[in-house]
């Protein structure tokens, strides 16, 4: 689980993130929701250690991710899983070589062993025969699965996706939301996904935190969404402009 | 107040360069693919501008012996000063100095340009989302590939602007070979050659260190990743030229 306490940021004089706090569990598909310059990409970054905060905590369990010394931030970071907005994929390697990095920098694998969890992870993304290609061989859509591919070849426990679908097709979108759906429950994960895509909110939003200006606007599931639309005016408009 | 700010920061970042790296292996495979690309890549810049460089030493000072300056008659000259000339200015000036600044626009800016092109791209977040320290393990091998290779480099070049000069005077018939060859070895300190590792080691940490810093403090898009090579290598050519006026204060 991650906890968020009284968590602020600033930059200068411009306060973009206001006293949050919310809870992540774990197995559960958790989507930050709001409009461009809300702060969920602030806080995301701010949550996977990206950013600093200028007070308040970001808990994993029990560890305060501020507070620990810079190698203790390196183990927990291993921990940690994260699909960019633009894949981040490394450009020099090979689809193949991109999922194996992370094995061959923290893993006392063989060599037959990390070809083996490469083979797994790509085939748990439904990537197959693309491992030796490269990334700009690839489709955006198999650069995502690849990222995703990446961000789990660790038994990680913590998974954050930065606009998963942007630049994705209906289609490739949807494929996309029902793997990290998927790959969340299967291992028991806690992800986090920041979204603008109302249709990733209505099929996987189990627990959504809306965004607006900085603040935490609103929190509950997609179940909810509806009804509270109805009282409040910024998510109305909001999801009504989404569509 | 913003030179001591961009100092500082670039203190902090080299401390992180120098941290122990992650992985062993992985960075013994990285330090030799930027030997590669840093020494060998440059080899044939490095031989054609050493070779022309000193032939047109050696034929610019005889051509200045040989003309009337009005202090001496020309025939009071022996030719052997060129040799004298062209051997001390290649290694204390020539060979350290002229090849760093070539290999400024050439190294620097495309350790810049990757760098900076990794951190618009986000590859640096995502190497320190994984948990790895991302100044260290894009910058240490190259700043490393860089103290091997670039005074390898410049012995190579300090040799080839000597046989340059040798060559032209064989070729324009200025001077005898042997003429050339006395001045040489009448001038040959060995504390010149001292000198020279000392500016090579150095001008070779100022050439990827801040290649390295430049590039990793990009932010924006592809501009800024351009801007990024440009200022680098300024910064570069200024920092060697000001280093190269206190190496040889201090040393000679």
């Amino acid at each position: 689980m991650i906890q968020l306490k009284d968590l602020n940021k600033y930059f200068g004089d411009k306060h973009v993130l206001k006293n949050i706090n919310a809870n992540f569990l774990p197995g559960v598909a958790n989507l930050v929701i709001g409009a461009s310059g809300g702060g969920k990409s602030v806080l995301v970054k701010t949550m996977v250690g990206l950013e600093t905060p200028s007070s308040g905590s970001v808990l994993f369990e029990d560890r305060d991710y501020n507070r620990l010394e810079y190698e203790e931030k390196q183990v927990l970071r291993r921990e940690i899983g994260m699909l960019f907005q633009g894949t981040a994929l490394f450009d020099s390697l090979t689809v193949e070589q991109n999922v194996e990095f992370p094995l061959l920098m923290f893993s006392n694998m063989t060599k037959e062993e990390r070809q083996d969890r490469v083979n797994n992870c790509l085939s748990r993304v439904n990537l197959v025969n693309a491992n030796k290609k490269t990334p700009a061989e690839i489709s955006g859509g198999m650069k995502k699965r690849v990222g995703i591919a990446r961000a789990i070849a660790l038994n990680i426990k913590y998974l954050f996706c930065d606009e998963p679908n942007s630049g994705l097709d209906p289609l490739t979108s949807r494929v996309i939301d029902a793997l990290l759906e998927d790959i969340t429950k299967e291992f028991g994960i806690t992800t986090i996904i920041n979204s603008h895509d109302m249709k990733t909110v209505k099929e996987i939003g189990e627990h959504i935190v809306f965004m607006h200006q900085g603040e935490k606007w609103w929190e509950g599931s997609n179940k909810d969404l509806a009804e509270a639309q109805k009282s409040n005016k910024e998510l109305d408009a909001f999801v009504k402009a989404s569509f | 107040m913003k030179i001591f700010s961009e100092i500082g920061r670039y203190i902090l970042f080299m401390r992180f360069v120098f941290k122990r790296p992650d992985r062993g292996r992985v960075f013994w495979n990285m330090l030799l693919r930027e030997m590669n690309l840093i020494g060998i890549d440059s080899l044939i810049v490095v031989i054609l501008i050493a070779t022309i460089t000193g032939a047109v030493t050696t034929i610019q000072t005889a051509s200045q012996l040989a003309s009337d300056s009005g202090i001496l008659p020309p025939s009071m000259f022996p030719m052997a000063i060129v040799g004298s000339v062209v051997g001390s200015s290649s290694i204390l000036e020539l060979a350290p100095t002229i090849t760093c600044l070539v290999l400024a626009g050439k190294i620097g800016a495309n350790i810049a340009s990757e760098i900076g092109n990794m951190q618009v791209s986000e590859q640096i977040d995502a190497y320190e989302v994984m948990g790895i320290n991302s100044k260290g393990f894009v910058s240490l091998p190259k700043v490393v590939a860089g103290i091997i290779m670039i005074p390898c480099l410049i012995l190579v070049s300090s040799f080839l602007l000597i046989l340059g000069g040798l060559i032209a005077a064989k070729l324009t018939g200025i001077m005898t070979m042997d003429e050339y060859v006395t001045g040489l070895r009448s001038s040959f300190v060995p504390h010149y050659a001292k000198v020279l590792m000392v500016k090579s080691v150095v001008f070779s940490f100022i050439i990827t260190s801040l290649s390295c810093f430049q590039g990793y403090y990009t932010v924006g898009g592809a501009l800024e990743v351009g801007e990024a090579g440009t200022k680098a290598v300024t910064k570069i050519c200024v920092m060697i030229l000001l280093f190269d006026l206190i190496i040889a204060k201090l040393l000679l």
